[in-house]
C-alpha cells in the first residue's frame, strides 16, 4: 500500500517539519525561537504544496508566511515585554482556547478527511480530482463572472477595509 | 560539441538511468542525478564571486582615481584569495548572550536565500536548474526570505546598535519590494507567462527593456535598495549605525555576509539581463546554445558595471528621503503603470497589431507594439516629471513666502524700535 519512494519519504520529512515546528511554537518560551519554529512550520506546508503539484501555492506561500516573519519578530520585539523568557501567563482565556481550537479540529478532520477518504476509508488512494489545475486556470477562476469572482472581489474589499482601518488607527490626530 | 552544447541536461537525463542500470532503485538514481545539478549550479555564483570582489574593487577604485589591488597576480586579479584566507583565519568572536544557535544560522540563512535565486536563472534554451511555470514569482518570494536572515542577525547578536540597524533594514527592504514586485509585473503582463525560460523567448522579437522603460528602471532602483547599494547603501552605513545588523559577527560568518551581498547585487543584474535585455538571446543561439551564456554574460556586466559605477559615485539617501522616495514616488508611478501597460496592451490587442504566432520573433512584427508601449511609458514619464517639477516648485515658493514674511515682520520689529 505505502509505496516507499523519493516522495514518501519528502511527505514524512516535511509532515516532520509541520508537526515539529507546530510543537515548537508552543512550547517554546522564547518568542524569536517561537517565530523561527513557525518558518519550519510554515516551509513544510510548502513542500506539501510542491508534493501535490501546486508550485503557485507553494511559493505563495513562502512569500506571504515565510516572507513576513520579520514584521512578526519586530512586533514580538515592539508588544511585549521580555522576548526570551516569558514565565507568566499572559492570556487567561486559555481554557476557552483549547476547546475551540479542539474543536476546529473535529470539523476540520470531519469535513475534508472524510469525504476523501469515504466512511469506511474505501475512497483512500483514488485521486480526488481528474483535472490538473494551471496557474493560468487559478487566475482565470479568480475573475470568472461563474466562478469565484464574488468572493475574490469581497475578500479585496475586506482586506482594503482593514488597510485603511489600520492607517486610520495609527495616525496621530491632527 | 554535441556533449559540450546540453552539459547539464544531460547529466541529469543521462546518470539516472546510467545508475539505475547498474542495479540501483530507480528513485534513488533520479535524486542523485538531480542532487548533482543542483550542486552544479549553486556552485556557479560561488565561482563568480572570486571574480567579482576584484572587479568591484577595480571598478571603484577607477572611479575615484585609484589603482586599485595590483599587487597578488596579473592586476592584481587573484586578490580574492589572500583576502578569503585571512578572512577564515581571523578570530570568529561569539558575543557574551548571544543566542547562539540563531546566530550561527543567520549567515547561512544570507547566503542560501541569494543562492536559491539562481535555481530559475536560465542561461540558455537548454541549461535552467528549473523552469518553473511561476519562476517570476520564484524569485521574488526567495527574495523575501532575505529579510528573515537580517532581522535573525539583528536579534540573535545581543547588540542594540545590530537591532535597530536591523529594524531599518527592515523597513527598506519591504518597502522597496512593493515596486520591485509591480515591475516585475510588466514584463510578466506583456509575456503573459511567469516562467523565467518563457519570459526570454517573448523577447525574441524585442527585448522588454524598450517596451516597458519605466518598468525596467523601477526594477534596477528597487534592486539596487533591495541589494543594499548605494545610494540605498543604509544597511551599512558606517557612520551612522556602525555597519548595522551584521555588526558583532567576525571572521568567516561575517565573510558569508559580505560575500551574500556581492552575489547578490550580482545576481540581480543577471536577473535583469534576463528579464528586460533579452537573457541569452542573441544571434545564433538556435544553432548553438551554449552561446547564450556569453550573451548573458555580457549583458549581465553591462548592468553590474553601471550599477558598481553609480554605487562609487552617488552620495548616500537619508532614511527618510529613503522612505519618500519610495512610498511617495515609486509606488505610486509603478501603479500608474501597470494600468497604463494593461490598457495599452488591450488597445495594442484591439488595434489587431500585436505579433502574431511565428511573427513573436520577428522585429518588424515588434515594433507596432513596441512603438504604442513605448509611448504609453514615455508619456508616464513626462507627466510624472511635470508633476514632480510643478510639486517642487510650489513648495519652493511657499518656502520663499515664508521667508520673505518673517524677513518683513523682522524689519516692522527692528522699525518700531
Amino acid at each position: 500500500m505505502l509505496e516507499l519512494n523519493v516522495q514518501t519519504l519528502a511527505f514524512f520529512v516535511f509532515a516532520l517539519f509541520v508537526l515539529g515546528g507546530g510543537l515548537g511554537v508552543i512550547t517554546t518560551r522564547n518568542l524569536v525561537h517561537g517565530t523561527l519554529y513557525l518558518i519550519l512550520s510554515l516551509f513544510g506546508v510548502a513542500g506539501f504544496f510542491v508534493l501535490l503539484s501546486a508550485p503557485f501555492l507553494a511559493v505563495v506561500q513562502v512569500l506571504v508566511y515565510i516572507g513576513a516573519i520579520a514584521i512578526l519578530i519586530v512586533f514580538a520585539v515592539m508588544l511585549t515585554r521580555s522576548m526570551t523568557s516569558l514565565h507568566e501567563v499572559v492570556n487567561r482565556q486559555w481554557v476557552l482556547s483549547t476547546i475551540v481550537a479542539v474543536l476546529l479540529f473535529v470539523m476540520l478532520t470531519v469535513t475534508i478527511i472524510l469525504p476523501v477518504w469515504g466512511q469506511d476509508g474505501s475512497l483512500a488512494g483514488q485521486p480526488v480530482s481528474e483535472v490538473v489545475a494551471t496557474t493560468t486556470d487559478l487566475g482565470k477562476a479568480l475573475v470568472d463572472g461563474n466562478q469565484y469572482v464574488l468572493p475574490f472581489e469581497v475578500a479585496s474589499l475586506l482586506l482594503t477595509a482593514a488597510m485603511i482601518g489600520a492607517i486610520v488607527i495609527a495616525r496621530d490626530d491632527e | 560539441m554535441p556533449e559540450l552544447e546540453c552539459a547539464f541536461p544531460q547529466v541529469v537525463n543521462n546518470l539516472a538511468p546510467c545508475l539505475a542500470q547498474g542495479g540501483m532503485n530507480a528513485d534513488l538514481a533520479n535524486f542523485i542525478s538531480i542532487l548533482l545539478g543542483v550542486v552544479l549550479i549553486a556552485a556557479l555564483p560561488l565561482a563568480t564571486l572570486l571574480i567579482l570582489l576584484v572587479v568591484e574593487r577595480k571598478v571603484a577604485a577607477r572611479v575615484q582615481d585609484r589603482i586599485g589591488p595590483n599587487r597578488v597576480g596579473p592586476y592584481g586579479l587573484l586578490q580574492s584569495i589572500p583576502d578569503a584566507l585571512k578572512m577564515m583565519t581571523k578570530e570568529d568572536i561569539t558575543p557574551a548572550g548571544a543566542d547562539v544557535f540563531i546566530y550561527n544560522l543567520a549567515p547561512i540563512i544570507a547566503f542560501a536565500s541569494v543562492v536559491l535565486l539562481w535555481a530559475v536563472i536560465p542561461f540558455t534554451p537548454l541549461h535552467i536548474g528549473a523552469d518553473l511555470s511561476i519562476g517570476a514569482l520564484y524569485l521574488i518570494a526567495v527574495a523575501s526570505i532575505g529579510t528573515v536572515k537580517i532581522m535573525v542577525a539583528g536579534w540573535s547578536s545581543n547588540n542594540k546598535y545590530a537591532l535597530l540597524g536591523a529594524f531599518r533594514t527592515i523597513a527598506q527592504l519591504l518597502s522597496y519590494e512593493v515596486p520591485l514586485v509591480l515591475a516585475l509585473l510588466i514584463p510578466v503582463m506583456i509575456a503573459g507567462t511567469m516562467s523565467m525560460q518563457g519570459l526570454v523567448e517573448a523577447q525574441r522579437g524585442m527585448w522588454f527593456f524598450f517596451m516597458a522603460p519605466v518598468a525596467a528602471i523601477m526594477f534596477f532602483i528597487a534592486n539596487q535598495a533591495e541589494t543594499g547599494r548605494a545610494p540605498f547603501d543604509l544597511l551599512e552605513a558606517e557612520s551612522e549605525i556602525i555597519a548595522g545588523y551584521n555588526i558583532e559577527y567576525s571572521g568567516f560568518k561575517w565573510g558569508m555576509f559580505m560575500a551574500g551581498e556581492f552575489m547578490h547585487a550580482f545576481t540581480a543584474s543577471v536577473i535583469f539581463a534576463v528579464i528586460f535585455l533579452g537573457g541569452w538571446i542573441g544571434p545564433g543561439t538556435d544553432q548553438l546554445p551554449i552561446l547564450g551564456f556569453v550573451y548573458l554574460g555580457a549583458k549581465t556586466v553591462v548592468v553590474y558595471i553601471f550599477g558598481l559605477v553609480l554605487r562609487s559615485t552617488v552620495p548616500r539617501v537619508r532614511i527618510d528621503q529613503l522612505m519618500s522616495f519610495n512610498w511617495k514616488f515609486l509606488v505610486p508611478l509603478a501603479i500608474i503603470n501597470v494600468l497604463v501597460t494593461a490598457l495599452l496592451l488591450q488597445v495594442v490587442n484591439w488595434l489587431g497589431i500585436a505579433p502574431q504566432g511565428d511573427a513573436a520573433s520577428d522585429l518588424i512584427a515588434n515594433l507596432p507594439q513596441t512603438v504604442v508601449l513605448l509611448l504609453g511609458n514615455l508619456g508616464v514619464m513626462g507627466t510624472v516629471s511635470t508633476l514632480v517639477r510643478n510639486m517642487g516648485r510650489q513648495q519652493r515658493l511657499a518656502d520663499e513666502a515664508v521667508e520673505a514674511d518673517t524677513e518683513v515682520e523682522e524689519l516692522a520689529h527692528a522699525a518700531a524700535h
